[in-house]
């Protein structure tokens, strides 16, 4: 085929269709979100003490850090796929999100003896924290993917991350409203190992799914 | 390439806004713009410079189907260098080429405009051909044998409508067909 007639396909196949991913990327992740909200209402739900949790400073610390990374990480993956766009600002701003984790990790090195860190850190059901996060992040993932094949990234399985992490701290917000260990080093260590199991499903999905 | 960069930017905006004569010009004037940087990189990786135009093609083709990822408040330059960078070190690694040609400049240097090749079969074409049949005729009667849609639909039997569906499909797909040559 001449290039002539390729660039006469093209003229004829008409203006343009496909939104923005900006556009698309919220609408495909609100979907998502149905089959997430779904899942922690079937399978987890609200802690019985939720009333009284919003009061501390710890539970509502853990919505805020996991809300932040969650709006980073979708800007995130919406910059990755369009060629062109700046993602330094949004760097910046994970290192601030990380960095408001790690203070809340020193005000509770400050706040709680010693003795107490080890029961803090271990919590009650880290395992139940390892495998929720993911749970609740796979519809998020699978709809965000979803979106991302309709952008263009230069760096396949980077896209695949950053939507991995809006995938398991958007999935982790929820899931800080049924988990019952509010301590800055639980979130630090337990969140944060299911968040890095999702941001790399996500890059090997990524690598595999997302090259055009 | 500013210039370049203003007049390409001015005429996909009104492109996307359906002026078709625009996006021909816009289309035409990259095309001319990025073959003689293509071949040069096509060349620099040890490959035939008979190659340059598929990559060119493969280029066109995403500029075509990514173009929403564009965001038209700022220069298309930019943009259009990364999906040609893109396509490019693809295809040469597709195609056995050496690795860690340079290529900051497949669309950034002046070169002089190239016009396309002699007639030859392009991997397009080879693309084409693996088409499911539909798309296959909807794509050869509109860009090969250059008919408008209301004589193709006649004469392929079917509704303009579902000749528009089937070439964007056909597209869609020979640029993935074209992606995953392996």
């Amino acid at each position: 085929m001449r290039t002539d007639d390729l660039v006469r396909a093209l003229v004829a196949d008409g203006p343009i269709r496909e939104r923005p991913l900006a556009v698309s990327l919220p609408a495909f992740a609100a979907v998502g979100l149905v089959g997430t909200l779904a899942l922690f209402v079937v399978v987890l739900g609200l802690r019985p003490d939720i009333g009284a949790a919003a009061q501390t400073v710890r539970f509502v610390l853990k919505p805020v850090e996991m809300g932040l990374f969650a709006a980073l990480g979708g800007l995130l993956a919406i910059r990755l796929a369009q060629p062109g766009s700046s993602t330094r600002g949004l760097v910046a701003g994970l290192a601030v999100a990380a960095g408001l984790l790690a203070a809340g990790v020193v005000g509770e090195l400050v706040a709680v003896p010693a003795a107490d860190w080890g029961a803090r850190l271990v919590g009650s059901n880290a395992a139940v924290c390892l495998a929720s996060i993911p749970l609740l992040a796979a519809p998020l993932l699978a709809a965000t993917l979803w979106a991302l094949r309709r952008g263009a990234p230069l760096h396949p399985a980077r896209a695949g991350a950053a939507a991995g992490l809006f995938s398991a701290t958007a999935g982790a917000t929820l899931y800080g409203l049924h988990c019952p260990d509010d301590s800055p080093f639980f979130v630090a260590a337990w969140y944060s190992l299911a968040t890095a199991v999702v941001v790399v499903a996500g890059a090997l999905a990524g690598r595999r799914w997302l090259r055009w | 390439m500013s210039k370049d960069d203003d007049d390409w930017s001015r005429l996909m905006r009104l492109a996307m806004a359906g002026d078709g004569a625009a996006y021909d010009r816009c289309l035409r004037s990259m095309a001319s713009r990025l073959r003689s940087g293509v071949r040069r990189a096509v060349t620099r990786a040890g490959l035939a410079a008979s190659d340059a135009e598929d990559v060119v093609q493969e280029i066109l083709l995403a500029v075509h189907l990514k173009r929403h990822t564009w965001d038209a408040a700022r220069p298309i330059g930019p943009w259009l260098s990364a999906i040609a960078r893109h396509k490019t070190i693809d295809a040469l690694r597709r195609r056995g080429g050496r690795a860690g040609v340079p290529l900051d400049d497949i669309v950034d240097i002046l070169p002089a405009p190239a016009e396309e090749p002699a007639i030859r079969e392009t991997e397009l074409v080879r693309a084409l051909e693996r088409l499911p049949a539909g798309e296959r005729a909807a794509v050869t009667a509109i860009a090969v044998d250059g008919a408008s849609f209301s004589e193709a639909a006649s004469r392929l039997g079917t509704s303009e409508g579902a000749l528009r569906v089937a070439l964007h499909r056909g597209l869609a797909r020979l640029s993935r067909t074209a992606q995953e040559r392996t």
